[in-house]
């Protein structure tokens, strides 16, 4: 079996053709991903037990007769800030290095029922904070197509890993374009859906009200069936909507004629020109299969990172508050006093990103600064929601570039936190509405390097984006 | 300057955060560029704007309770697992009050 060219069909497919058994390739997948992690530290870990009892009960399944489920067999990378129980979950801080979680977060179950095999957890920026990779207290990823150059971030890890082919989809979380800037990044396909859509239970929470957790995949389909399964109402996360979820997979009809896109003038002016010509080339594309384009207008985008740098470090700062070195494994040894644990706990702890955006947080919630920052930032954030729902009135989608840039080389803008926070203008504007987006890929630079196209659609109409992102891959293929 | 060392200081002690001499150089100088960004926000005009606190789907005020319906709850041990100090069945910290 090729592992890296499997989809979720073919291998259901193969196993119910008794081609090979779940727990073959399994065995298989385990043995491939761990030959393959050195040249791109995707993984932190491995779970082969995990993995291998998860495949067990798809065979025993399929030897009953029994339906083995919609991820039956599938090989699967999970980002390290979502809980495993019983299997290290690290976040990508050495705060946490050895921390066990008691349970599993909901989209793990999901998963798992629907017979999905967990091989490993994917590396990260610590806490989800970052758009490198290079954040991660366990060394940086690097990126398959460019090994050189970074994987994105946060959810670098899971995006290399769908792309050097050592799982076949993957979770990551997104809370300003973690998922989809590392999926055009490493040339996968990489969806946040509309906030409330995936249960946020067990996702270790860096910005309540922004985090997602969303699907990577090497197809557009693999990503819709994944998000399907994890998707819905969940008790344990009052704010996962009890919405009912359609069949993405299912409405890929590969006809997307008078769907109405919009092209946000916003977006086009700070790209360069090789990734501006990629999405150019790709809306024609859309333009061909009979999508009316027009231009539209997004005023507040200009306002959107500072925006989303006062509200996500607000709320990471008073989430991040729990490591305290009582109950979450990191203690510093040298503490006389209750205080002096907490502090130095904390200090040596966290990395530099973190205590940056734990200091922000904590400078824009303290005494006197509420309404000059985090009340102006709710506001703003409503203008931009805002024009989003004015735009969504006259188009069905809005097409956008995912980042300014693609892939940038290891080390090249650790340096500088404001740049790379303004790098992340396309993707946070999202989040910030709580809309479903997506990157698809869209072609390579002259480099060779993957440049993704995002596509975004209102509240809950993940279907309709699927179904563009999807007519849009059969033309690249 | 949006913000002092002496203030980085003051919000580090608030954040229960201990930096070195070179992180508190080193945040002052990203926190003022990065306050200096986020002041771009003034040119806006949004005293009639209702602020957004959180993505809302449309429901029942209700509808995000679930059913009262006890469950069991994870357990002292399980709680305790990732403690780094713990004993007869509590988080063991360094002492609070003299005796």
């Amino acid at each position: 079996m090729d592992i890296p060219s499997l989809t979720i069909d073919t291998i259901r497919e193969s196993l119910l053709a008794r081609r090979w058994s779940a727990t073959e390739l399994a065995t298989e997948a385990l043995r491939f991903a761990e030959a393959e992690n050195p040249k791109t530290n995707a993984y932190l870990h491995f779970c082969p037990e995990r993995a291998l009892a998860a495949a067990r009960a798809v065979d025993e399944r399929i030897a009953r007769g029994e339906d083995p489920g919609a991820l039956a067999g599938v090989p699967v990378a999970v980002k390290d800030v979502i809980v495993t129980r019983g299997v290290r979950t690290t976040c990508g801080s050495r705060l946490l290095a050895n921390y066990v979680p008691p349970y599993d977060a909901t989209a793990v179950e999901r998963l798992e029922a629907a017979g999905g095999v967990i091989v490993g957890k994917t590396n990260c920026d610590e806490f989800a904070m970052g758009s490198s990779n290079e954040n991660s207290a366990f060394g940086p990823v690097r990126n398959p197509v460019a090994p050189d150059r970074v994987p994105g971030g946060s959810s670098g890890g899971s995006a290399a890993a769908v792309a050097q082919g050592t799982a076949v989809v993957a979770l990551g979380s997104d809370t300003g374009g973690s998922v989809r800037q590392p999926a055009s990044f490493c040339g996968v396909v990489g969806v946040t859906p509309t906030y409330g859509r995936v249960s946020r239970y067990g996702l270790t929470a860096f910005a309540s009200s922004l985090d997602h957790i969303g699907p990577l995949a090497r197809t557009v389909k693999d990503s819709a069936t994944l998000l399907r399964v994890i998707a819905g109402r969940d008790p344990c996360d009052s704010t996962s909507a009890p919405i009912a979820v359609p069949d993405y997979a299912a409405a890929l009809d590969h006809n997307v004629k008078g769907l109405k896109l919009g092209l946000p003038r916003e977006y086009l002016k700070d790209l360069t020109s090789e990734s501006g010509d990629l999405i150019g080339r790709g809306v024609e594309t859309l333009r061909g299969l009979g999508c009316e384009v027009r231009e539209i207008s997004l005023p507040s985008t200009d306002y959107a990172v500072a925006c989303y740098y006062i509200i996500a470090t607000a709320e990471a700062s008073s989430n991040l508050a729990r490591y305290d070195g009582v109950r979450y494994t990191f203690r510093s040894g040298h503490s006389e006093t209750l205080a002096d644990m907490y502090r130095n706990t904390r200090g040596e702890g966290f990395g530099a990103e973190c205590k940056r955006r734990i200091m922000l947080g904590t400078y824009v919630l303290s005494a006197g600064y509420y309404d000059a920052y985090y009340l102006k930032a709710q506001k703003v954030r409503a203008l931009i929601a805002g024009d989003f729902r004015k735009a969504f009135e006259q188009v069905d989608a809005i097409v956008a570039p995912v980042s300014p840039f693609p892939a940038f080389k290891l080390g090249e803008k650790v340096d500088d936190p404001l740049a790379m926070y303004l790098s992340d203008i396309y993707t946070i504007t999202g989040d910030l509405a709580g809309i479903p987006c997506m990157s698809v890929p869209c072609g390579r630079t002259a480099g060779g390097l993957p440049v993704g196209m995002q596509i975004l659609t209102r509240h809950f109409d993940e279907t309709t984006m699927f179904r563009l992102a999807d007519a849009y891959e059969l033309t690249q293929n | 300057m949006k913000i002092t060392e002496k203030e980085v200081r003051y919000v580090a002690g608030l954040a229960n955060l201990n930096l070195s001499e070179d992180e508190v150089t080193r945040f002052q100088a990203d926190l003022d560029e990065i306050l200096q960004h986020i002041d771009k926000l003034n040119e806006i005009d949004t005293s009639a704007v209702e602020p957004m606190a959180q993505v809302l789907f449309e429901g029942e005020e209700t509808g995000t309770l679930r059913a009262d319906v006890p469950v069991p709850p994870l357990g002292n041990e399980a709680a305790l697992a990732n403690a780094p100090q713990s004993g007869a069945g509590y988080f063991k910290v360094p002492k609070v009050i003299e005796r």
